[in-house]
């Protein structure tokens, strides 16, 4: 996994709330069986005024110029800010991957879903959680000023904003320690396989029912 | 200290637990399609790293697989690259291995959520997961399930654990008794018109109250199924008599006296009396009415007797502005009455409703109404949700009172839920489905989505319109 330690980027708004996986990536580009090749996909329909699907040319196809995104301003964004509930819908990991192929190396937003905030976290990818009228704020700046760029600074905890405003930002210890090292959760669980093998021991003997054997 | 429900699965899961709360959680069982797993068994094939325990996996294809032309075998699926997807989980399973897997065109091949219980291998007590949201419905047998990512599909392959950290709970009591017509799935959309979709986020829902006891295993499965439409990663229900008679005899349910040994234990996962949840939410089930969605979020619906919101009418700007976008996506004018939205397609299946109760309500709706498919619909699809379950409605009669009316009765997939296969809407058509998400082109580009109940549903294709169960009875 890619580390993350601190960010500088241009920052882009995607002013709507409940943004689900759909949207992030259709449905037609989860067919793929490799893990790459969804950024110019991401936000399919609303980005393109055809409909995209899977091996098209997508340098071809016409863009859809009121799609936040496909402005000139935002090109090279690195960090999207969002309403909240983002990411709701569907457990696909696409949706992380489209977004940090695209150039996300962070997402801000009121909240996210669950299964989407989590995947985030194994892709290198920050989701960071900030207060509703602080990303109002933002939303409002990044539209008010172009190349409005923030400072995402993991190690502290913090985005700060052109006017070197700090606003602090909560992580679990665990993902900050994954993040700034690029570790991935394997590698760090498997130190563990004894206690797996001894509580995975216990539980077979205590409840074999759970440990059905019939392998097909 | 009492527990709830929550408490004694995560607990009894527990491997490890660090400092800041993140824990190694055990996963008993483990649920593989094809969409959301080729990545992870790529990614064990480049580690040099094998499956901790092939036992956990019960593994089928649903998304891709079409519900037709099965009798032409894999070139059924005309789509090459849904193809290589489905024949890539063949091979990976070849592969790794796996307790039991339904591939494409087996008998009883279905829907992953479906074929679960089905077979008995969703039990009451285990940790249930899948790369995929709705695995929340495994919680209506008193397990701790729900979705996950592909990268936490390749950690559980590789260590029979996830890195988790305890939700908060929330408990959902809805007593009294359901109106005649009114089902599960109205329950569960009067709850996330009520809480929101992101009223349950960070928690896990527990279900309770008379209504959700008096509910079948297939209602359960259907108001679990949506707590993630709620926001809610797992939703799950106390066990009890109904949960041990459905999985009496199932094939990978526990037989003779381990029966016996495994039932006692499985009494002991209830919520214990004065145990806290973080937040509670009370609803009575007599005013719960059937339920239609009319924007582009679970959250956006109301009763079929009620009507189409008008967005000058709310003082919030964002809000007002996401139901401007809705309406405007939808086709609909503000206003309108529920029963006055013509349908296009009818689509009953999908993980929430697929199963045998889901057809016999459609069944009986088209019955007790006597008459076709209307003429203005284009398609009225059934779908049931696995072989089984496609084998015990035929055994019914039921395809026959389906067909003899007008809709097409198919083979088990996901189909019209996700439209990854060739079932889906055109651009602008109306749904009238019983599927979970009506997300903007979930259901096919432009297409436009209403939830509703497969009773709801039968009725909206022969009367081409919504119209309210509740007059049927």
């Amino acid at each position: 996994m890619e580390k993350f330690v601190q960010h500088k980027g241009l920052a882009a708004p995607m002013d709507r709330e409940n943004v689900d996986t759909d949207a992030i990536i259709p449905k037609q580009f989860l067919k793929s069986i490799h893990r790459t090749g969804f950024g110019e996909n991401l936000f399919d329909a609303w980005r393109y005024l055809d409909t995209g699907e899977p091996g098209m040319d997508n340098a071809a196809r016409p863009l859809n110029p009121d799609f936040v995104l496909n402005q000139a301003r935002y090109r090279g964004a690195s960090i999207l800010v969002a309403g909240k509930n983002f990411g709701c819908g569907s457990s696909r990991e696409h949706a992380p991957w489209a977004l940090q192929q695209y150039g996300f190396r962070a997402i801000i937003a009121p909240s996210f879903a669950d299964i989407f905030f989590n995947n985030c976290y194994k892709n290198g990818l920050l989701p960071i959680v900030l207060e509703a009228g602080t990303v109002r704020r933002l939303i409002d700046a990044i539209k008010g000023f172009v190349g409005y760029e923030l400072v995402v600074d993991l190690e502290a905890q913090t985005v700060r904003t052109p006017d070197a405003e700090a606003l602090a930002f909560d992580i679990t210890p665990h993902r900050k320690y994954c993040l700034l090292n690029g570790f991935d959760d394997i590698g760090l669980t498997l130190r563990s396989a004894d206690k797996i093998r001894a509580f995975e021991a216990e539980r077979r003997a205590r409840h074999p029912y759970y440990f059905n054997s019939r392998v097909a | 200290m009492p527990q709830t429900l929550y408490d004694k699965l995560w607990d009894s899961h527990v491997v490890h637990s660090e400092e800041d709360g993140t824990a190694l959680l055990y996963i008993d069982r483990h649920l593989v399609h094809e969409v959301t797993s080729p990545q992870a068994f790529e990614g064990l094939r480049v580690a040099g790293r094998k499956l901790w325990r092939a036992d956990s996996i019960v593994c089928t294809a649903d998304h891709n697989t079409p519900t037709t032309d099965w009798d032409r075998g894999i070139d059924g699926i005309a789509d090459p690259i849904a193809r290589e997807q489905v024949v890539t989980l063949d091979r990976n399973i070849r592969a790794f291995g796996s307790l039991a897997y339904f591939p494409f065109l087996d008998k009883q091949q279905g829907i992953v959520h479906v074929i679960g219980p089905e077979q008995g291998a969703t039990l009451p007590g285990m940790t249930v997961v899948c790369g995929d949201s709705h695995t929340s419905t495994h919680g209506a047998f008193a397990c701790l399930a729900h979705g996950i990512g592909t990268s936490e599909v390749e950690h559980v392959m590789a260590t029979q654990c996830l890195v988790a950290k305890k939700m908060k709970s929330m408990l959902v009591r809805i007593d009294g008794a359901l109106p005649a017509g009114v089902t599960a799935k109205d329950m569960a959309l009067a709850v996330i018109g009520r809480i929101g979709t992101a009223g349950g986020t960070g928690c896990a829902i527990e279900f309770a109250g008379s209504a959700v006891r008096a509910l079948s295993m297939e209602g359960r499965m259907t108001l679990c199924n949506m707590a993630i439409e709620a926001g809610a990663r797992a939703g799950m229900i106390a066990f009890d008599d109904v949960t041990a008679a459905y999985l009496k005899g199932r094939a990978f349910a526990p037989k003779g006296a381990e029966w016996d040994v495994a039932v006692a234990y499985w009494r002991t996962l209830k919520s214990d009396e004065g145990a806290r949840f973080d937040a509670t939410v009370e609803m009575r089930a007599e005013e719960i009415a059937p339920q239609v969605t009319w924007g582009t979020s679970p959250e956006m619906v109301v009763t079929v007797d009620g009507r189409v919101p008008d967005p000058e009418r709310e003082k919030d700007a964002a809000r007002r502005s996401g139901i401007e976008a809705a309406l405007k996506y939808m086709g609909l004018a503000p206003n309108t009455p529920m029963t006055e939205i013509r349908v296009d397609r009818v689509f009953i299946g999908s993980c929430t409703n697929s199963r045998i109760e889901d057809i016999r309500q459609a069944a009986w709706v088209v019955r007790r109404l006597g008459r076709r498919v209307a003429s203005s619909v284009k398609q009225a699809l059934v779908v049931p949700g696995s072989g089984l379950v496609k084998a015990q409605a035929e055994a019914e009669g039921l395809d026959r009172v389906l067909k003899d009316a007008g809709f097409e009765w198919r083979e088990p997939g996901c189909s019209m839920c996700l439209a990854m296969n060739a079932d889906r809407l055109e651009p602008g058509e109306r749904c009238a489905s019983t599927s979970n998400r009506n997300f903007e082109g979930r259901q096919g580009a432009g297409g436009r989505t209403h939830l509703v109940s497969p009773a709801m549903a039968a009725a909206a294709a022969i009367e081409g319109r919504f119209a309210d169960v509740r007059k049927l009875t």
